[in-house]
């Protein structure tokens, strides 16, 4: 899923202190699984802007709709109704939500709620890691089901580097040495060999290499 | 030695190793600046001590004068560079381009890193490139001097005869990877391999004798790192921050031991012993002694370890 982490209160209220109405608009898909800016976190900072503004004897006027999709310009549509009402748009969508709400509303202003943080898996409640970088090449298959363009601080195809301690990456030392992990898969798989042969150099046009990425699939989009 | 026996590059360096001679490297860093006189200073310190001396790029990932703007006042002031190449900083664009500018200033060696991660740096908040790793820069380097062919396919205008290296660290994990770790850096085009600096000797020793297994040992130089310590804060300041770095409890003891106005002595005297020892480790071609921030005890060191004066080699 897409990660994200809600931006500090302080940085919203100023966001949203010139206006008077504005939509607090939620999204039923990853940032809801990763706690960030699903329905119960829309009604949480909703109350938390109020109270925020109530300080300054201010009544903010706060429209909160969770989208099943806002990335998604079908779900988006949904919104018009209510758009005309509101002065602003506060988006605790990743930031493919909240692109999608300004480029069909394009007369409001829209601000994001979250950071988008990256593409990852839960590895236990609350806790969640990268896991994917998009290189649109996927080594997974060779590199033991462990990325090290994602997961290698250095994105070492031919790791792990002098850095490598006790499992650990010199850059955290929380953090865990993919290509140890790697190594380790490997081993459990009996293809340590494998790794014996070197890696090329990474052909990038397929992740961002090329620009802006664009997937057409003719047999639907028709 | 290398596979066809033939001279790579005509360094000084290269041809040391190539008459049969354990080389001498060290480490010359250059300035946070344009500050050429202080540089000068280094080269003046280290001048008919060494073979080549290596130019780090931007170390630790602080910024300082570039490897090669550095590699060339050494290879003008009479010192032959080793210039170091980090992928941190540089795409494979950039990373061709230096390596023809550099060898149009005269340079002939080179050692292909990965470097250090920029949060060590004095410039954590940067992006990194790390398009290649350094067996891929390594892979690169030897294909343009080999086949005179750039990483596109693309034909090299003129010939590149560098004499390429690479570093090893034996003290990282998972100790079994390290030796293949080398092997795949002499494989993609190390001509030579400066390790780690040494001081868990029984581990290095085990390292060697992988290597040797291998076969490694006649495929590339292998250079023992060393790093003389200061003083007894110095080995525990290392043992505590520097990754891949352990220094045995016995040496932390022996220095210790000593007072403290005495201990950078007893460090030049376990770096002495260290590398009387490997003189005798089979497959040890030569010595990289890294004096951080201490280039002006190189003369002293490699006097007393009997390495000087160095071979005059045509």
């Amino acid at each position: 899923m897409i990660t994200a982490e809600r931006k500090p209160l302080s940085e919203l209220v100023e966001c949203v202190r010139p206006y008077g109405r504005i939509l607090l608009l939620g999204c039923n898909e990853c940032v809801t699984v990763c706690a960030a800016g699903g329905r119960k976190e829309v009604g949480l900072l909703a109350s938390s802007l109020k109270m925020a503004f109530s300080k300054d004897g201010k009544n903010l006027d706060i429209k909160e709709i969770t989208l099943e999709r806002q990335c998604d310009p079908e779900y988006v549509e949904e919104l018009a109704p209510h758009m005309g009402e509101a002065e602003a748009v506060l988006s605790m969508a990743c930031g493919c939500g909240v692109q999608e709400v300004a480029r069909r509303f394009m007369d409001k202003p829209v601000f994001p709620a979250v950071n988008t943080k990256f593409m990852g898996a839960s590895e236990r409640q609350g806790i969640w890691s990268e896991r994917c970088a998009g290189c649109g090449d996927c080594v997974l298959g060779i590199t033991g089901g462990i990325c090290p363009i994602a997961r290698c601080s250095k994105q070492l195809m031919n790791g792990p580097c002098g850095g490598s301690s006790g499992g650990k990456c010199e850059v955290d030392a929380e953090m865990d040495c993919a290509w140890q992990l790697i190594w380790d898969r490997l081993k459990a798989l009996g293809l340590e060999k494998r790794y014996e042969e070197n890696m090329p150099a990474k052909d990038w046009r397929p992740g961002r290499g090329a620009g802006p990425r664009k997937i057409i699939r003719e047999d639907l989009a028709r | 030695m290398s596979q066809d026996n033939g001279m790579k590059s005509g360094s000084n360096l290269e041809k040391v190793f190539r008459a049969g001679h354990l080389a001498v490297t060290c480490e010359c860093g250059p300035p946070k600046g344009a500050d050429v006189e202080h540089l000068k200073k280094k080269i003046q310190m280290i001048k008919g001590y060494v073979d080549a001396a290596n130019v780090t790029d931007n170390q630790t990932a602080v910024v300082r004068m570039s490897s090669i703007g550095a590699s060339a006042i050494l290879a003008q002031n009479g010192v032959e560079p080793v210039m170091q190449m980090v992928t941190r900083d540089r795409n494979r664009i950039a990373a061709q381009s230096d390596l023809f500018g550099a060898y149009a200033l005269g340079i002939r060696n080179m050692l292909c890193l990965t470097g250090d991660h920029q949060k060590f740096g004095n410039h954590p908040f940067a992006k990194n490139v790390f398009d290649m790793d350094s067996i891929q820069l390594l892979n690169m380097v030897r294909t343009i001097r080999d086949e005179g062919k750039v990483n596109s396919g693309d034909p090299v205008e003129g010939g590149v005869s560098m004499f390429f290296g690479a570093a090893a660290n034996p003290f990282a994990d998972p100790f079994e990877f390290r030796v293949i770790r080398m092997a795949k850096k002499i494989h993609a085009g190390a001509d030579f391999i400066q390790t780690q600096c040494i001081y868990d000797m029984v581990r290095f020793k085990e390292f060697m004798k992988m290597a040797r297994d291998m076969g490694l040992h006649e495929k590339a130089f292998i250079m023992a790192g060393l790093t003389p310590l200061k003083s007894v804060g110095m080995a525990r300041y290392m043992n505590r921050n520097v990754s891949g770095i352990t220094i045995p409890e016995a040496i932390i003891k022996r220095l210790a031991g000593v007072p403290k106005e005495r201990q950078a002595e007893e460090g030049i005297r376990i770096c002495l012993e260290q590398i009387e020892e490997l003189k005798e480790e089979r497959g040890i071609r030569g010595f990289h002694i890294m004096a951080i921030e201490w280039e002006e005890k190189i003369p002293e060191i490699v006097e007393r370890a009997g390495l000087y004066p160095r071979p005059a080699v045509a």
